[in-house]
């Protein structure tokens, strides 16, 4: 059957088809999809949220060991974190299938980096295959399983953002049931003591060899012979830019399996073209193997490392210049930066966070990292998730070596973040009894990356009942004594928490418990929230005085007239969260109806 | 020959569904069709684009600079930011409507002036007020499929079954305002 599949849709279709009974993931940009989509198949495959993606390669992990086909997806970052087990299951190998799927950003659309995920592959000796389109997509996963059965290994698949969210034409097949295999106690595979992994060591060269015949013999990687003056060598999403360039005017060797690189293919297409153009994403992968097989080439001395390499951008560094655009007056185009919602639970919170003096904000990754923006100018550090709380300790022991620094440090995490990695960085916090004050922004769900279920919610991927995991138990239980928890919506106990936090000699945590607005309510959130999302708030214009003090809290339902010098509330976007109504100093916000 | 059409607007538009109608009406017409979508921030407001590219063979789901035959904007500022990606002598189709971005709602700057003149004075323009129809007919969400009726129209794609697409790939409730925004749509253009 035909279907229009985004590449992450025809990743799950692949793993539906192949098999699969396990998957895990975390989820982000742009892997997140491929989870969800695989939690459809109820029946046939368990997939869950991992807390992070260490996590989750591990559990796909110990499913292969099990004997069961299985998959773990991440963003690119993911597999940084991922990145311990990744290289010593590269020696074990495995059991049953494992498909790792790292979803790589070129272009950084919503990513903190845009580091080349191919680099992992060659780093820890484990085979890759690159997709270009959504066909490919499900049907290299598919290959990758029956690569990775034959050759005992782990097999990478890399996406990037374009091949995970463009769609296309996917034929789609039945699935193909595999039995779970036997689970057989092998010490000397699995248990990775030094004795053991010296030998596993070597009998990882010996894989790589034979995937490097692989590479050479295999169809994912092909010749489409046209004129020989130039020969392009392309993979994954460049290879579609390239074709749309040059269409069947040059010669191209495409390379959907890129670890280990076919040399013999590489040597047979320079020989035969007259000048080679490399054309991949970010890193000089390809083009550096091509160099080393002692051939000169275009590469990135032509294209550019970083952003994504697009028709037009492939025209202009070949040609001069891309197709020709109409000219106009561009300065007439406002930017529209992302905005915290209406009625954003970490509206409030940033609100008065933003007013404090001697403080510096170390921040984390999730919606609130939208708090570092106007109005709020509030957050002074983004790295990585987890990193908040950590970051936020080192620098509050160096602020405390000097007499009188007088700087506070107020570390921010989301709830998500928490479970992920933010947790390990709070326990630190406690030991190490640095009295930097960190906050939790608990917005009952993983709100960035659109609303997936996590520890703290008490459901999981695939909609099942599970216990709801107590964040202020969990940071009683690791050491901290001062701990409160508050309803961000709320400024007066905002301010006064972090009042209360910024007046103590050792670690605090401020939790804030509200739901993002976009969350679908779970009957617990509906029982515990009862008077949320009722309300709608008003201004009365014969009051309002034009002070602009509720635009300060940067909620995109108000506007303000400059003509009339007043402001006013959508009431179609408001969703009563009332921190408007207790900012404005003269009393014009009102309950609509009272 | 392959086709290019590109729907931008503000997340939350509905500028997805639109694509998602487009798109399989187009490949159960027997073309081959690839369609790109970037929405990593959409929700928290910011633009979006829906890139739908469809011929006998298409390599590129990506529409480059200049290379647009159509450009749909769902509002009007997200015409002039994309309109770079429009081929010269290509065709706009405007959504008279505005939805402004923090730095205008909060009074520091105001809403551009002459984007539609600016457009017209370059380009084969045509401006509809779908936003109005969408309220005339009772549901203001019904834009998009105003939107896409006249995208179908202007893109001479009327052959194809777009009443059994809708039906297919919207809710029950939903079908008949649908089709009939989609039939204003057509008729606007
Ligand atoms: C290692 C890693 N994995 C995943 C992501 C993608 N990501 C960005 S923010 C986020 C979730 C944030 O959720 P939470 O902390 O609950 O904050 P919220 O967005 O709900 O405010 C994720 C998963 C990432 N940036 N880095
Ligand atoms: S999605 Fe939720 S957490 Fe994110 S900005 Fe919107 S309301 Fe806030």
């Amino acid at each position: 059957m035909k279907k229009l599949l985004t590449g992450n849709e025809a990743v799950a279709q692949g793993a539906y088809e192949a098999g699969v009974k396990y998957a895990s993931a975390y989820p982000g940009t742009p892997s997140t999809e491929i989870l969800e989509n695989i939690a459809k198949y109820t029946e046939d495959i368990l997939a869950e949220w991992a807390t992070n993606e260490k996590v989750a390669l591990e559990s796909a992990m110990g499913a292969s060991v099990a004997g069961a086909r299985s998959m773990a997806a991440m963003k690119h970052v993911g597999v940084n974190v991922a990145a311990d087990p990744l290289f010593t299951i590269s020696y074990t190998g495995i059991n049953a299938g494992m498909v790792i799927v790292t979803a790589d950003e070129p272009g950084q659309y919503s990513s903190q980096n845009e580091q080349d995920n191919r680099n992992y592959a060659k780093f820890a000796k484990i085979p890759m295959l690159e997709p270009s389109d959504s066909q490919e997509s499900k049907d290299m996963i598919k290959t990758a399983f029956e690569i990775g059965e034959t050759y005992d290994t782990p097999v990478l698949v890399r996406m990037t953002t374009r091949v995970c969210h463009s769609k296309g034409i996917v034929h789609c097949c039945e699935r193909k049931e595999v039995q779970i295999k036997d689970y057989k106690k092998d010490v000397m595979k699995y248990v990775c003591v030094p004795a053991v992994s010296k030998r596993l060591r070597v009998k990882v060269e010996e894989r790589m060899q034979k995937l490097s015949d692989f590479s050479d013999v295999t169809e994912l990687n092909y010749f489409e012979w046209n004129d020989k003056k130039i020969g392009v060598i392309a993979s994954g999403a460049a290879f579609t830019f390239a074709k749309e360039v040059f269409g069947d005017s040059v010669s191209y060797l495409k390379l959907g399996f890129t670890n280990p690189l076919p040399a013999e293919k590489i040597r047979e297409f320079a020989g035969n073209v007259d000048k080679i153009y490399v054309i991949e994403e970010n890193d000089p992968y390809i083009e550096e193997q091509v160099r080393i097989l002692g051939f000169d080439c275009f590469g990135k001395n032509l294209f550019p490392s970083y952003g994504e390499l697009t028709s037009d951008v492939i025209r202009k560094s070949v040609f001069g210049e891309a197709n020709k655009t109409i000219e106009y007056d561009r300065k007439k185009v406002v930017p529209r930066p992302p905005t915290l919602c209406v009625g954003c639970p970490h509206r409030g919170f940033f609100y008065q966070l933003g007013k404090r003096k001697d403080i510096i904000v170390s921040g984390d990754i999730g919606c609130y990292t939208l708090g570092f923006a106007e109005p709020y100018n509030a957050v002074d550090l983004t790295i990585c998730m987890g990193a908040g709380a950590s970051m936020g300790h080192g620098a509050q022991q160096v602020f405390d070596m000097k007499k009188d620094s007088g700087k506070r440090v107020v570390s921010v995490m989301g709830d998500s973040t928490f479970f992920h990695t933010g947790i390990n960085s709070l326990i630190n916090v406690s030991y190490n009894r640095s009295n930097a004050v960190t906050v939790i922004l608990d917005n009952r769900v993983t709100g960035m990356t659109g609303h997936q279920d996590n520890p703290g919610t008490g459901y999981t991927l695939q909609g099942k009942k599970t216990v709801e995991l107590n964040i202020e138990k969990l940071v009683r239980a690791i050491g901290i004594e001062n701990v409160v928890q508050i309803n961000p919506n709320d400024l007066t106990s905002v301010k006064a928490a972090l009042d209360w936090a910024l007046s103590l000699d050792e670690p605090s945590v401020i939790i804030t418990r509200w739901p993002c607005v976009l969350k679908k309510l779970s009957l617990q959130d509906k029982e515990e929230f009862k008077e949320i999302f009722q309300d709608k708030y008003s201004i009365d214009q014969n009051k309002c005085t034009g002070c602009k003090v509720c635009i300060k809290t940067g909620c995109p339902a108000i506007s303000f007239d400059n003509a009339a010098k007043k402001a006013t509330i959508d009431l179609e976007q408001c969703v009563g969260c009332s921190v408007c109504f207790q900012v404005c100093p003269v009393g014009a916000i009102g309950k609509v109806g009272t | 020959m392959v086709k290019s059409i590109l729907l931008v607007g503000v997340g939350g538009q509905g500028t997805i569904l639109a694509s998602k109608l487009l798109t399989t009406g187009l490949m159960e017409a027997g073309y081959d069709v690839k369609m790109s979508e970037i929405h990593g921030m959409s929700q928290r407001g910011g633009s979006v684009s829906s890139q739908v590219r469809y011929g006998e063979k298409v390599e590129s789901a990506v529409i480059e600079l200049g290379g647009a035959d159509i450009l749909v904007a769902f509002e009007k500022m997200e015409a002039l930011r994309w309109l770079e990606f429009l081929k010269p002598g290509g065709k706009v189709v405007i959504n008279n409507y505005e939805i402004s971005p923090i730095s205008i709602l909060s009074g520091k700057i105001d809403y551009p002036q002459g984007i539609i003149e600016e457009i017209s004075e370059k380009v084969d323009t045509v401006v509809i007020d779908a936003a109005g129809h969408a309220k005339d007919m009772g549901n203001s969400k019904v834009m998009n499929v105003i939107l896409l009726g006249a995208t179908i129209k202007s893109m001479g794609l009327d052959h194809i079954d777009w009443e059994k697409i809708i039906e297919g790939n919207v809710k029950q409730q939903f079908v008949d305002i649908n089709k009939k925004a989609f039939k204003c749509g057509a008729n606007l253009v």
